[in-house]
Formats: C-alpha cells, structure tokens, sequence
C-alpha cells in the first residue's frame, strides 16, 4: 500500500509543479497591476505554437506560403497601427528623446522578428537555440502591443473592467495563434529522457515510477521562482512594480512610470508562458488543449495567493498531490459507500481542496492579508 | 388605356408569375448542412474528417454536376465539439436552400443527443455514422436518428471478441480484469453497459476509469493501471486524450498490444504525437481504415489535379479523412434512393429520411462508388437503422495502420435485446409513438 501511495504522490507533486508553472504567469500580472489575466492560457498556447512552428518540420510549402500572405498582411496591418499610434503619442508629446529611443527600439524588433519570419519561410526549421530567443522576442512585442492598444487605455478603471479586457485578449490570442500557426498538433523537442525511471526497487516491488520530463519541468519551475522572487524582492523594478500593484494612481503620483511597468511585467509574464508552454508542449504535444491548463492553474491560485511567488508553487504542490491522491484512493472508496454513478473527481476536488484552505486563511496560504481602513 | 401601356402591363404580369413560379420552385440544389470543427481541442481530429466531407460533395458537383442533376449546395458550422454550439449551428443552417438541410451530421455524442429530441420536430434525419446514442439504431423508436455502420456497443462487442478470440474463446476470460479508460462524456459511457453485460455473462472484472475533458492530465488514471495491473485495456477517447492515454500507458510500462482502443481512437493524430510509444497499439474499425482506394483516383482526377481539393493530397489517405467521405457517401445515397421514389429534384428531410431507412449498397454498388475494400454491404431498414454491424482490429506497427484481423459481426444475441429495452425506456419516457416495422414498406 505505501508503495502505491508514495508513486501516486510523487506523481502529483511533480505535475503540480507543472501547475505552478502556469499560476506563475497569473501571480506575476496580478502581484505588478492588480490584474487577473485570463489570457494567460493563451499566452501559453501562443508561445508553444509559436516555438513549436519555428522549429517543425514544415511541409506543404504552399499551402503555407499563402497562409503567410494572409498572416503576415494581418501582422503587417496591426504592426502599422501600433507604429501610427505610437507616432501619434509621441507628436502630441513634443517628442522627447525617450519616446524615440522607445520607437527606435519597437522598429528594430519589428524588423527582426519581420526578416526572422520571412528567413523561415525560406529556410525550413530553426533550431531549437535560435527559435527560443525569437519566440521571446515574439512575446515581448505581443506583451508591447497589448499595453499600447489595451491596458494604456484602461489606466483606473476598476479591476473587473481590466479583467474584462483580458477576457477579450484571451479569445484574440486563442483564434488568432490557430489562424496563423494552425490548429493541428505540432511537436517540441527537447530531446528529454522519456524512458521511466524506477526508484526504490529493492524496496517496492516493481518499484515507484517517476518520469524524468516531469523531473526537468520540475527544476525549471524552481530555477524560475528563484530568479523571480529575488527580482521582485531586490531590485527597484521589483519594488516599483509592487507599489503599482498596491495602487495606480500612488504610484504614478510618485513618479514610477506605469506603462513601463506594466510593459515589464507583461513580457516577464510572456517568458513564464513560453516556460510553461515548453514544458507542457513537450509533454503533450502544442494544440489547443494546452490553452485549457490554465484552468488547472486556478485551485492553485485560490489556494496559494493571487500575490505570492512560493505560494504559486507551494499551492500547486498541494493541489497536485491532492488532486491525483483523491482521484487514486478516495474516489473508488466513496463510489463503493455511497453507490454513486461515478465520474472523475480529481477535477472538482482541486477547487474543494482550495475552499477548504480559504475557510482558515481567506487571503490563501501566502497572500498578502488585506488590511482597508474606512 | 393605350395599347402601350396595356402591352406593359400585360409584361409586367408576365414577369411577375415568372418570378413568383421560381420562388415556389426554388433553384436546383440540395443543402446540406455541416457541423464540423477546424478549431479548439479536437481540432487535429475534426480537419480531416471534415476534409473528407467537403472533397466528397465538391467530387459530386464536379464529376457528376450534382446528384441525378441536383447541385449540392454544402456549408460549414464550427461547432468546437460544444454541444451549445453545435445546436446553435443545426438551428442556423436546418431552414438553408430551398428544402432546409437534407440530413445533419452532429460529428459529437453529446450534439446528437441534443438533437435527437429537435429532429422529429423539424422532420431532419440525424445521421451518427458509429457514434450517438447506441439503442437509437431501433428505428421502430428512433425514425429519425441512423447510427450507421455501427453503434458504440457493436465496437464494445467487436474488441471484445477479438480479445476472446487471442485469448481461446470468451471462457478464457474468466478471472481476467478489463479497465475501460474513457472520456467523462455521453460519448465516454455509451459502452459501459455493454461490457458491464459481457463482464457478467464471461466472469471478467470490469472497472471503468473516467478521464475529464479535455484529457491532458491523466497520471491518476495510469497510476491505477500500472498498480491493478489489469489484463486489457479498453480506451474510448477523442482528440488529444487518445495520444496522451497511449503516453501514460507507455510511460507506465502498461503493454500497447493490450491497449485497445474505438476508432474513434484509432487514427493518425492518436498516435503520432506519442511517436515509439505508440507501436503495438490496436484499435477498432468503423469498417474501413487508412490507405487509398478507387474513389481516390476521382478525387484525384477531378478535385486535386486541378488545385480544388481541400486537404493535402497525401494526406487522403488517412483514417478520419476517409471516414469524412464515407459518412459524406451514405448521405449522398441516401438522397438518391430517396430520388429514386419522389423524383430528381431537391429532396425535403421527410423523403431523405426515407431514403436513409431504405438505403441498400450492395458490394457492386460500393465497386462502382469506388468503396471497394473501405466497406461491407449494408442495408438499412426500419427496424434497424444501423445497417451492417462489421468492424474489424487494426495496429500501428509505428510508421503506419496495419489491419490485423478478419471481419467481425457485433453479436445480436447480446446487443438486440439491450437495444429493445434501452428503446422501450426512452420511447416510454418521452412518451414517443412506436411504429410497427412489420408494416413499413
């Protein structure tokens, strides 16, 4: 029995980690703007999709070429809308020298990932160490215009409206990432071990199974919580980033400049995507469904804090392990006692689990408790 | 009143009958309405089926100029495999053309059972070639719902057999531990009553492991198996939980020649994502499998040499786009038997139905479509709207599907008196009319 316990718990601890990866992205948005992203599974498909395109194996040059036309006219379009906008600002501003140098650097990203993409066409597949950086570059510029076309204009409003807008981006980035990339299941390969490895053999019989990707995605996931707790905790970004958190207006009122701010965050939040989508891409394969774990994310969210860093990852270790343990051992038990119909629990008893921690610590296990004088 | 203005007149009457005459007739074509998905999880799966559709009617159009002349006039609805969705897309597309959709092809369980209870309303035929609702192939109950080529109970009852027959007859089972691993859908259950049944009759344990939707995390599930260590396993998933299940089961050490899975679950996008692990793996047939045979060269001929085909040329020769021109095939037969008794013309969804419950291919038929090889013969009548209950295994040797076993018939003794009761209950329930097939012609 402790056999069978240990490998199923094992097992949830690590795709918990899985999960954190994902609750991340979500921590990060809404430690820096107050903002729970939605889009956040999407970012992820779209990150996946993105890299997973850059280094396929193209086939049916084509069929392709003319869903490059079509995809790169939309780019193009939406790439000189930014451009115009951008020109817009920066005549209305009198055209200060870091608006330019910000222009300046928007080009040259525009251009880059423009030739990138066209080299592609050309060339077939990258490898994998150069359509990682363009995958990043890609996410900046996507985290770039969503500041520019819908957060800047959201400055103030009430949560519930940002959360709205996310929404929107959400379903944008989910049609939008299919239309261009395709909607077909597409691979990554990290050329990770997939072979089993077996601990404790001598012990258990047949001994307790653990998979190395899940072991690498592991690692991944703490090396990443280390950069990002001692970004947010020791530089002034870090700081500056949590004031705009605690209050907008405060912090513009002191001069942190929100739009960069927001920008940062959003392309931080880009890389933890293209992280999580990686991860879960090699696992699974890069489709549609990957869009859907952030669904996962969320117990993990309820349960660890919308604002804390270890307890995204703590939550998810929690969830993880609770979720595959009840499906394993609860589960058969209560159909047997109570002559249910049946049906998978684990789902469900994520979000239970996370209840249950919300009755004793309302802000979650590590969330900042929120203290309003009226 | 001048002669002029009497001659304009009398033209402008003229012309008024003529339009109103071609109102009343409508144009020569035949809608058919297509509920597919090109997007959102099943996406993989549903593009080439829906391929295979849309090249069979253009094939149609472009070959023949249409069925004994009548154009088919054929659009898609994306419909994600959302039920919500998919009714959205039958109430949007049921009233096209000028004789509403001539039948509806759900491609989703959970859509065909939405409609199931719309269908007789709008007098449109349900067509759920080897999916639905298994006990709707009673047409005595079900006049408008036609599970063609198959039920999810006859693919139960097909693997069954042919794991009875690996292992010396269904006696040898007995003692053995049988897992279904299925998708937590309508789509998922339909089978568990069957082997609930054969559990019972041969003294295997059955254990039915749910997997939620979509299926990408299943580890608990694997987990299960690699300790109960069972003798088979059943897989009854769609989209990407079929190649995550054969994933885990590899990466659980669970043996892939004992891993079987419905042809819902036995096409390429299952198992090339899971690449080696996937080799060894069986799966049931909706009677055809990969490959290309004689209706290819027409499409070849007509569709894609002249740049008209909607998939990739070598893509056409894989399972789900096969099964797109298969389902797309019966359809179209359908309207011609129904032609066949009310005229050449566009057919209502009341004379499609008939045409549908008087379906008949023989093996000369199917020849001359180019099925050949794809197909049995089927014939379908009132009392059984399925009309063939063959399938047979096949195996991905790693690189491709190799078919693996003979034909085998999804035992009636079993399954008919399953069917009777399942029928009676709902027809009791909804307090449906029974009709009496003895006396259908």
């Amino acid at each position: 029995m402790l056999g069978p316990f240990l490998e199923t718990l094992i097992g949830g601890l690590l795709t918990g980690v899985l999960y954190s990866l994902v609750a991340l992205g979500f921590v990060l948005i809404f430690k820096a703007s107050g903002v729970f992203n939605f889009a956040q599974g999407a970012m992820v498909l779209f990150a996946a999709l993105t890299l997973a395109r850059l280094t396929g194996e193209i086939d049916g040059r084509e069929v392709h070429l003319a869903n490059f036309v079509i995809a790169a006219a939309i780019l193009g379009t939406a790439l000189a809308f930014v451009g115009w906008y951008a020109w817009r600002e920066y005549m209305a501003r009198g055209g200060g020298p870091a608006e330019r140098n910000r222009m300046a650097v928007l080009a040259v990203v525009g251009a880059v990932i423009g030739g990138a993409v066209a080299w592609f066409y050309g060339k077939g597949s990258w490898p994998l160490w150069v359509a990682l950086p363009a995958t990043a570059a890609i996410m900046g510029v996507l985290a770039y215009a969503i500041e520019r076309l819908v957060l800047r204009h959201l400055v103030n409003q009430e949560g519930i409206i940002l959360f709205m807008a996310t929404l929107g981006i959400a379903y944008f980035l989910d049609g939008f990432g299919q239309t261009l990339w395709g909607s077909d299941i597409y691979k990554i390969d990290l050329g990770l071990p997939k072979a089993p490895i077996f601990l404790f053999e001598d012990v258990f019989p047949g001994g307790l199974l653990v998979e190395p990707g899940d072991l690498v995605a592991a690692l991944i996931a703490g090396l990443l919580v280390v950069v990002l707790a001692i970004f947010f905790q020791k530089t002034r970004i870090g700081r500056a980033l949590r004031a705009v958190a605690d209050d907008h207006a405060a912090a513009q009122s002191v001069g942190i400049p929100l739009n960069t701010i927001w920008l940062i965050v959003w392309t931080v939040s880009g890389f933890v995507a293209l992280a999580a989508g990686v991860i879960w891409g090699a696992k699974l394969g890069v489709q549609f469904s990957i869009s859907l774990i952030a669904l996962k994310a969320l117990p993990v969210l309820i349960l660890g804090g919308f604002t804390s860093v270890p307890g995204a990852i703590v939550g998810g270790l929690i969830i993880g392990a609770g979720e595959k343990l009840s499906e394993v051992f609860l589960a058969p038990i209560l159909v047997r006692q109570f002559d249910l119909a049946g049906g998978g629990i684990e789902n469900w008893f994520a979000y239970m689990l996370a209840l249950i921690f919300l009755l004793f610590r309302p802000q979650g296990l590590f969330g900042e408790r929120i203290i309003e004088r009226v | 009143m001048g002669l002029r203005k009497l001659a304009l007149m009398g033209a402008a009457v003229v012309a008024a009958g003529i339009a109103t005459s071609a109102t009343a007739q409508g144009p020569n074509e035949q809608f058919i309405p297509g509920l597919i998905y090109r997007t959102g999880a099943y996406a993989p799966n549903g593009i080439p089926f829906a391929n295979g559709v849309a090249d069979y009617y253009a094939l149609i159009n472009e070959r023949d100029g249409g069925i004994n002349g009548v154009k088919i006039v054929y659009e898609e609805c994306d419909t994600g495999y959302a039920t919500d969705r998919g009714v959205e897309c039958y109430e949007r597309l049921k009233n096209k053309g000028p004789t509403g959709a001539a039948y509806v092809n759900p491609l989703s369980t959970g859509i065909t059972f939405a409609l199931t209870e719309k269908a007789p309303i709008d007098k449109i035929p349900v067509i759920s070639m080897g999916y639905g609702r298994s006990e709707s192939r009673d047409g005595s109950v079900f006049q408008w719902n036609f599970p063609l080529l198959g039920t999810y109970w006859s693919a139960a009852d097909i693997i069954m057999q042919h794991i009875a027959l690996k292992e010396g007859g269904f006696d040898k089972l007995k003692g053995k531990k049988i897992v279904l691993v299925y998708h937590d859908s309508p789509y998922g259950k339909e089978p568990i009553a069957l082997l609930e049944k054969r559990a019972k009759m041969h003294g295997f344990t059955f254990t039915p492991m749910p997997v939620t939707h979509p299926g990408v995390e299943q580890k608990a599930t694997w987990l299960q198996i690699r300790q109960n260590r069972p003798d088979y396993v059943l897989l009854w998933g769609w989209g990407v939980m079929n190649s995550t299940s054969i994933k885990e089961a590899a990466a659980v050490g669970f043996p892939r020649e004992k891993l079987f899975g419905v042809w819902w679950s036995g096409a390429e996008p299952d198992v090339r994502p899971a690449e080696g692990g996937a080799k060894g793996y069986h799966a049931a047939m909706l009677q055809h499998g990969a490959g290309q045979f004689g209706v290819h060269a027409d499409l070849k001929k007509y569709l894609y040499d002249k740049g008209k085909g909607v998939a990739k040329w070598d893509e056409t020769d894989e399972v789900l786009y096969n099964r797109g021109l298969v389902n797309a095939m019966l359809g179209v037969e359908s309207i011609r038997t129904a032609m066949k008794k009310f005229g050449n013309k566009p057919m209502t969804g009341e004379q499609v139905r008939w045409g549908i419950e008087h379906l008949d291919l023989s093996a000369a038929r199917l020849k001359e479509l180019g099925f050949e090889g794809m197909l049995q013969p089927l014939k379908v009548t009132c009392s059984d709207h399925e009309g063939t209950r063959a399938g047979r295994i096949q195996q991905w040797d790693g690189a491709k599907w190799v078919v693996v076993s003979d034909w085998y018939q999804s035992d009636d003794k079993v399954i008919k008196p399953m069917v009777d009761a399942a029928a009676k209950k709902y027809a009791a329930e909804k307090k449906l009319p029974v009709r009496d097939c003895s006396k259908e012609s």
